[in-house]
């Protein structure tokens, strides 16, 4: 069953404005910073919050349509939710917790827990039955969580931001499990996150939402190809400016210009890997044809290599390797000669 | 040492030697009785009404919430003998509504061991509802959307999840609540007034053995303090204590 879902609601400062579509099998992850309405969002598929304006069906069911009225409440939904802390009753021990949806539905005490049990079985769990959550590890936790989710049989799961709540150490054995205990559900699957790594491993397409709007939607290969955000470009690490090509002559909106390779017109991002850039202390001679004259903001050390913001009007970031910058010897606040290669600079039509 | 200093007077002027024929004298346990039956008649009363009315203070959206609870709070602070009073003239034979009581129904509820009941409830009753108010205010109602989202209709959210959640209050609550209408006088006095074995509790009991019989009296107020707070004692451990709330 496929979920479409023109969302349109506004929430104190948040106005929220999208569209999803989603087929049965597929992961799509929506990725945002906090506060850019992921959760809203997931909270208007699964029934939580009616929405102000659109629609949202899954197959050919209307959950969502203010302008028949339609409303389906979220306990009537075939919609299952992972939420972001787990959120697992704690009073309930775990297989109780698993057999709660179920028994809310009228499955029978006995059906249930069999039910519950096999749940607890599939995701590792089996001596885990009467533990009380909170005595569970956080990755044993987001597995009774999903067996809860998916133990009412739901068409359509939503996830918010299931690795969160883990901490790093855990993270990586977790998402591992977490993609293959998904690979198991067949209906449609819904991941929120503001981490790139979790829609890297979990899903098949991300749509990023930034301010309540898709900023951007297609594979994450795609997508950090070719960022149309800073945000995008500070999650896949790269550099973005917003400006006009006329030729092969860029011209950047907030000023500064640079030479590009591919001919076009017209508005254009540019994207500039931050190793691409080279600093030199004095006018660097030879081949590049893009030489500027700039300031060094701040510096920023990762591990072996190091980040250096360059002021405007070409706001770049460079990586240097930790000797590059030792020959180089520069603070924040220096003046430095800065170079890229015209080959280096991807450029696609704003 | 402001707190402790009555009950040392107690204790000191306590006549220990005929203290258990006191206690176990026909007197004393009519109304040791009717006390214990009465004060928790109306616990019960308080939970069965106040449980909702919380919930409508809580989670309600009406006009004249504030003024419903503005009243709640109102008859925590009255003077008992006021809310005696005032339920006199309310329920009594010639009351707002008494008078009806007794035209059509035949009922006449003062000088009654209900009305005994009624006058605990009337001040008994705030301190439960104003708990569990402020317990239902403070929780998490992802928990409750959570449940909402597996299928749980609102009843069987507020049995399974929001119940299990505000137990620790409901119990602190409802022993608030029974410990003021154990201790409960005034209102009692002034509504249903002061008949051995229908409306003559033990706080009552002991007021009057003050003039006749002073050391009486002091056993009396022993056996008060002792029966509360052996019960608080014993809920705290079991409940309360140690218990923190996941869902």
């Amino acid at each position: 069953m496929r979920l479409a879902a023109r969302v349109g609601l506004e929430l104190g400062s948040l106005k929220l404005d999208v569209e999803i579509e989603a087929e049965p099998g597929e992961v799509l992850a929506i990725l945002g910073p906090n506060g850019s309405g992921k959760t809203t969002l997931l909270r208007c598929l699964s029934g939580l919050q009616p929405i102000d304006r659109g629609r949202i069906t899954l197959g050919d069911r209307v959950f969502d349509d203010p302008e028949t009225g339609a409303f389906v409440p979220a306990e009537e939904r075939p919609v299952s939710v992972v939420f972001q802390d787990y959120l697992l009753f704690g009073h309930l021990s775990a297989l109780e917790n698993v057999a709660f949806g179920m028994r809310a539905r009228g499955v029978a005490r006995g059906t249930a827990r069999v039910r519950a049990r096999e749940w607890l079985e599939r995701m590792g769990l089996r001596e885990y039955a009467s533990t009380r959550p909170r005595e569970l590890s956080g990755g044993q936790q987001q597995r009774v969580a999903l067996a809860r989710a998916l133990a009412t049989d739901p068409h359509l799961l939503l996830l918010d931001e299931p690795l969160a709540a883990l901490d790093a150490s855990t993270r990586a054995s977790v998402r591992r499990d977490l993609r293959d205990h998904l690979a198991g559900f067949d209906g449609v699957r819904v991941l929120i996150t503001h981490d790139p790594l979790d829609a890297y491993a979990l899903a098949d397409r991300v749509a990023v939402l930034e301010a309540g709007q898709f900023t951007q939607t297609g594979t994450l290969a795609d997508v950090a190809a070719h960022p149309r955000s800073r945000y995008v470009a500070q999650l896949v690490g790269t550099n973005l400016l917003r400006g006009t090509v006329t030729g092969t002559a860029f011209a950047g909106a907030g000023g500064g210009s640079l030479t590009v390779e591919a001919e076009s017109d017209g508005p254009t991002y540019v994207a500039i890997p931050p190793q691409s850039i080279a600093l030199y202390n004095n006018p660097p001679a030879g081949s590049p044809r893009n030489v500027w004259r700039t300031t060094v903001v701040d510096i920023d050390a990762h591990f072996d290599r190091v980040r250096v913001t360059l002021a405007d009007p070409l706001p770049l970031t460079a990586e240097l390797t930790t000797a590059g910058l030792a020959a180089l010897d520069t603070r924040p606040g220096d003046s430095v000669w800065a170079s890229v290669k015209a080959t280096e600079i991807t450029t696609y039509p704003a | 040492m402001f707190f402790a200093l009555p009950f040392l007077g107690l204790l000191w002027r306590a006549p220990w030697g005929d203290a258990w024929s006191l206690i176990t004298s026909p007197d004393t346990l009519d109304a040791l009785r009717l006390s214990i039956v009465c004060s928790l008649w109306s616990t019960g009363l308080s939970i069965v009404f106040g449980v909702p009315l919380a919930w409508l203070l809580a989670r309600g959206r009406f006009p004249g919430r504030s003024a419903v609870r503005a009243l709640c709070t109102l008859s925590m602070v009255l003077p008992p003998v006021v809310g005696g009073v005032a339920l006199f003239f309310a329920l009594g034979r010639r009351g707002l509504v008494g008078q009806w009581l007794d035209r059509w129904f035949g009922i006449r509820l003062p000088f009654s061991t209900p009305a005994v009941v009624l006058a605990q409830t009337f001040v008994a009753m705030p301190f439960l509802v104003l708990t569990v108010e402020s317990a239902l205010r403070q929780l998490d109602r992802r928990y409750e959307d959570a449940a909402r989202t597996l299928g749980s209709s609102r009843w069987y959210t507020f049995r399974r999840v929001t119940l299990p959640a505000m137990r620790p209050a409901l119990i602190a609550g409802a022993v608030l609540a029974w410990a003021r209408a154990l201790g409960e006088f005034g209102a009692t006095i002034t509504f249903a007034g002061n008949f051995p074995r229908t409306t003559q509790t033990l706080p009552l009991v002991t007021y009057l053995k003050l003039e006749s019989d002073p050391p009486e009296a002091v056993i009396l107020s022993l056996l008060l303090i002792a029966v509360s707070f052996l019960v608080i004692l014993g809920l705290r451990d079991r409940w309360l204590g140690g218990f923190t709330s996941g869902g």
